[in-house]
C-alpha cells in the first residue's frame, strides 16, 4: 500500500552540509584532509604549551616551576603529541589526503571509508593521551618509553600512553595503505609515474616506510604493555629480559619515523619552490631516486640512536657508515632545490619565505646529523641538548616551516580566499628569529655537557638556557599573527580565484575551493607539472579543463 | 523506508545540494585485494618484530637456571598439517564457488572452518600440557606471545570463514561472479597459514 506524501515535503540531504561536514564521518578526501589539518594544529598548540612549560622551567637552573613528576609528564607528552598528533598527521594525513587524488587525476583516494576511519582514530587517541595527565598522571619515561624506566614509573599513565600510540600507529598504517594504492593504482589514463608531481613520490616512499616499520612498534609496545600488566619479562632484566632488544625494536620504527616526518615535507617544498621561482624543479629523476634511496637506507640505520647502549664496535661501525650514506641522497635533494631557485624569478611571499628558510634550517640540522652519525662524536653528545638542537632543526626548522609554507601556499585553494601577506611576513619574522634563538644555543649547551630531559642544570648553562627560553617565547607569540590571519582571512580574505599562483599542477586547474568531484569535467592530464618559464607553445598540457586557466595567467 | 540509490529523491522537489554525497565507486576498478595485500605486509612486519625479538633473546639471553623451555613436536606438527590442508580446502571451496556449485562451496568452507577450529583446539591442548606458564621465563613469555598473537589471527580467520559461509547462501552477497569477501578471506587465511609455517620453523625446529 503506498502512502501519498505531502507535496511540499522535501527530504533533507543525506549528509551534513557546509561546515558541519568537518565534524562528520565524511568520505571526501578534501574534507578529511582539512579535518587532519585543523586537528593537527590543535595538537600543535597543546604541544607548544607543553614546550612552554619546559622552557619556563629551564629559564632558571633550579627545578622550581613544576614538580619533578610533572616535568617528566610534560616532556613525555610534548614529544609524543608533537610527533604522533601533529607532524605525522599533518604532513601525511592533511596535505597527503587533500592533494594526492588531485595529483594522480582521481576523484578521491582508493579507499575513502578507510580514510575516514584513519582520521577518526586521531581525536579519541589524542583525548585519551592528554586526559591521562589529568586523571591518572601521564607517562613519565619520554616519548621513547625505554624500559626499565617505563616499567618502574606509574603504570596507569604508561599503559594509556601505549594504547594511545597504538591507535595512532594504526591510523598511520591505514593511511599508508591508502596512499600506496592511490598512487600506484589510481593514476588517470595517460599519466605515468615519472610525470607525477614530486609530492606523490615523497608520499609513496613515506607510505612504504609507514607500512614496513610502524607494525614493529605496535608489537614492541604490546610486549611492553605485557611487561607492565602481566608481569612478563621481555624487557625487564630482573625477570631475565633484555632492555637493549626494546631499543632495537623501538628504533627500527622510530628512525624511519623521522623520515615519515620529513620526506613529505621534501615533497611539499618541491611543489612550492618551482611555482614561486617560476622555474622547473631541477633534476626530477635524481629527486625520485634520492627519495627511494632514503627509503631503503632509512630502514637500516636505526642503531645510530644506540651508540651508547653497549652496542658492539662492529655494529656501531656499520651503522655509522650507513647513516653517513643517507647524507648523499639528502644532499642531492638540497642542491637540486638550490638549483631550482638559481636564476629564478623569485616572488618572496610568505610561502616562499618559509620554504627558503626550510632550506637553510634543514641544512644546519642535516650537518649536525652527519656529526652525530660519527660514533666518537656521538658518545660525547648523546642524550645532551646537542641532540635536542639537532632534531628540532630538522623537525621544526624543516618540517614545521614547510607546513607553514604549505598553509600559505594552499590556503587559497582550500578556502577560496587569500591570506594577508603583511601578517604572513610578521609571522615568518617572529618564527624564524624565535626558532633560531631557541634552538641554536642548544648545540652549545649539549657540547658543553648539559643533559636532556632535566629540570635542573649546572648554573654555568644559565645564560644560554635563558636565551633559548626567550626564543621559545617569541615562537609562542608568533602563533598570534598566524591565527589572526587564518581566522580573519577565512571570513574576509581577498577572493583567490582558481589559480592565484599561476601554477600547473592539477589542483590549481579547478575552482577554489574545488567541487566535490575535484573537477567539473575530466581530470586534467598534466604531463609536465613543472613547466614554468617554458614557452607555452612547447608545453604539453593536454587538459580538457583548466588549460584556459593556465593560458590566462601571467607566466 | 525503501532504500534509495545515492542521489535519488523520494519525489521531485526543490533543488537539493547533494554535493556532499560522494560517489563511492569512483568509476575505477576494484583495488580492495591490493589494499588487503598491503595490509598483510604490515601484519607480517608485526610478526617479524616478534620473531626478531625471539631470535635475539635466544642468541643473547640465557635461560635462568631451573627454568624449562621444552617444546614437544608431535602436536604442533599435526597442527601444521591441519593448517596447510585447510588452505587447500579453502582453495577448493573457491573453485567450486566460481563453478557455480553453491552447496559444494559451502561444504568445503565448513570443512576449512572445522580444520581451523581443530587447529585452535590443538593449540589449547598444547598450552594445557606445557610445563611452563606465561611469566615463567623470557622464552615462555615470548612463546605464548607469538603463538597467542597467531592464534588470535586464526580465530579472526575462522570467524571470517563463517561469515563468508553465511553470505555464500543463496541471496547473500557472495555469488559466483562477485565475491570479494570470499577472496579476501581466502588471502587472509593463506597468510595466516604462511605465518604459522614460519613460526613453526623458528619456534619449534630451530
Amino acid at each position: 500500500m503506498t502512502v501519498a506524501l505531502p507535496s511540499d515535503l522535501s527530504p533533507q540531504p543525506l549528509q551534513p552540509q557546509g561546515w558541519l561536514r568537518y565534524l562528520s564521518f565524511s568520505l571526501d578526501h578534501k574534507v578529511i584532509g582539512l579535518q587532519y589539518l585543523i586537528t593537527g594544529f590543535l595538537f600543535y598548540f597543546i604541544g607548544g604549551a607543553l614546550a612552554g612549560v619546559i622552557r619556563t622551567e629551564l629559564a632558571s637552573p633550579i627545578s622550581d616551576f613544576v614538580s619533578r613528576d610533572t616535568y617528566n609528564q610534560v616532556l613525555t607528552l610534548h614529544g609524543t603529541v608533537m610527533i604522533f598528533l601533529w607532524i605525522v598527521p599533518v604532513v601525511n594525513g592533511a596535505f597527503g589526503n587533500y592533494l594526492i587524488p588531485f595529483y594522480v587525476g582521481a576523484r578521491d583516494m582508493a579507499f575513502p571509508r578507510l580514510n575516514a576511519v584513519a582520521f577518526w582514530l586521531i581525536p579519541p587517541a589524542g583525548i585519551l593521551l592528554i586526559s591521562s595527565y589529568f586523571i591518572t598522571g601521564a607517562a613519565q619515561s619520554g616519548w621513547t618509553a625505554y624500559p626499565p624506566l617505563s616499567l618502574t614509573t606509574p603504570a596507569a599513565g604508561q599503559v594509556i600512553w601505549i594504547l594511545s600510540v597504538l591507535l595512532l600507529g594504526g591510523s598511520s598504517i591505514f593511511g599508508g595503505i591508502n596512499f600506496i594504492a592511490t598512487i600506484l593504482k589510481l593514476r588517470r589514463p595517460g599519466l605515468k609515474m615519472m610525470q607525477l608531481p614530486m609530492y606523490c613520490w615523497a608520499m609513496l616512499g613515506t607510505s612504504i616506510l609507514v607500512v614496513l616499520s610502524t607494525p614493529v612498534l605496535a608489537g614492541t609496545l604490546v610486549m611492553l604493555s605485557f611487561d607492565i600488566i602481566a608481569h612478563t619479562g621481555f624487557f625487564n632484566p630482573a625477570l631475565g629480559g633484555n632492555v637493549v632488544v626494546y631499543q632495537h625494536l623501538f628504533w627500527f620504527y622510530s628512525h624511519p619515523a623521522v623520515y615519515i616526518m620529513v620526506l613529505p615535507a621534501f615533497g611539499l617544498v618541491s611543489e612550492i619552490l618551482p611555482i614561486h621561482a617560476r622555474k622547473p624543479l631541477f633534476g626530477y629523476t635524481t629527486m625520485v631516486y634520492s627519495i627511494l634511496a632514503i627509503v631503503v637506507l632509512g630502514l637500516i640505520v636505526w642503531a645510530h640512536h644506540m651508540f651508547t647502549s653497549g652496542t658492539p664496535p662492529w655494529m656501531r661501525l656499520f651503522f655509522t657508515i650507513a647513516t653517513s650514506f643517507i647524507a648523499v641522497p639528502t644532499g642531492i635533494k638540497f642542491f637540486n632545490w638550490l638549483a631550482t631557485l638559481w636564476g629564478g624569478k623569485i616572488a618572496l611571499n610568505s610561502a616562499m619565505l618559509f620554504a627558503s628558510a626550510f632550506i637553510v634550517n634543514f641544512v644546519f640540522g642535516g650537518i649536525t646529523g652527519v656529526a652525530l652519525a660519527q660514533v666518537p662524536f656521538d658518545i660525547h653528545v648523546h642524550d645532551t641538548y646537542f641532540v635536542v638542537g639537532h632534531f628540532h632543526y630538522i623537525v621544526y626548522g624543516g618540517t614545521v616551516f614547510v607546513i607553514f609554507s604549505s598553509v600559505y601556499h594552499w590556503f587559497p585553494k582550500f578556502s577560496g580566499r587569500m591570506l594577508n601577506e603583511h601578517l604572513g611576513r610578521l609571522h615568518f619574522l617572529l618564527t624564524f628569529i624565535g626558532f633560531n634563538l631557541c634552538f641554536a644555543p642548544q648545540h652549545w649547551l649539549g657540547l658543553n655537557g648539559m643533559p636532556r630531559r632535566v629540570a635542573e642544570y649546572d648554573p654555568q648553562f644559565t645564560l644560554w638556557n635563558q636565551v633559548s627560553s626567550v626564543g621559545a617565547l617569541l615562537m609562542a607569540v608568533s602563533a598570534l599573527p598566524f591565527l589572526v590571519n587564518v581566522v580573519v582571512s577565512l571570513w574576509r580574505g581577498a577572493p583567490a580565484g582558481d589559480n592565484p599562483w599561476n601554477a600547473l599542477t592539477p589542483e590549481w586547474l579547478t575552482s577554489s575551493p574545488p567541487p566535490v568531484e575535484n573537477w567539473l569535467g575530466e581530470a586534467p592530464l598534466v604531463k609536465e607539472p613543472y613547466g614554468y618559464g617554458i614557452d607555452p607553445a612547447r608545453l604539453r598540457v593536454d587538459s580538457t579543463s583548466g588549460l584556459d586557466v593556465w593560458m590566462g595567467g601571467n607566466r | 523506508m525503501t532504500s534509495l540509490a545515492p542521489g535519488q529523491e523520494l519525489q521531485p522537489g526543490p533543488n537539493i545540494d547533494h554535493s556532499a554525497d560522494v560517489d563511492l565507486h569512483g568509476g575505477h576498478p576494484d583495488f580492495r585485494m591490493f589494499g588487503l595485500a598491503t595490509f598483510l605486509v604490515a601484519d607480517a612486519m608485526t610478526f617479524a618484530g616478534f620473531f626478531a625479538a625471539y631470535l635475539t633473546f635466544k642468541a643473547v639471553n640465557p635461560l635462568p637456571p631451573g627454568s624449562t623451555f621444552e617444546l614437544e613436536l608431535l602436536l604442533p606438527t599435526i597442527n601444521t598439517a591441519v593448517l596447510i590442508i585447510s588452505s587447500f580446502t579453502f582453495h577448493r571451496a573457491g573453485r567450486l564457488l566460481r563453478e557455480g556449485n553453491g552447496p559444494g562451496c559451502r561444504l568445503w568452507l565448513m570443512i576449512t572452518a572445522g580444520l581451523g577450529a581443530a587447529f585452535l583446539a590443538g593449540q589449547m591442548v598444547e598450552y594445557f600440557h606445557l610445563p611452563f606458564g606465561l611469566t615463567d621465563n623470557l622464552f615462555a613469555s615470548t612463546f605464548y606471545a607469538i603463538t597467542g598473537f597467531h592464534g588470535l589471527h586464526v580465530t579472526l580467520g575462522v570467524i571470517c570463514i563463517l561469515i563468508v559461509w553465511l553470505q555464500a547462501r543463496s541471496g547473500g552477497r557472495i555469488t559466483p561472479s562477485d565475491h570479494f569477501g570470499f577472496e579476501a578471506a581466502e588471502l587472509y587465511w593463506h597468510f595466516v597459514d604462511g605465518i604459522w609455517v614460519v613460526l613453526y620453523g623458528i619456534l619449534y625446529l630451530l
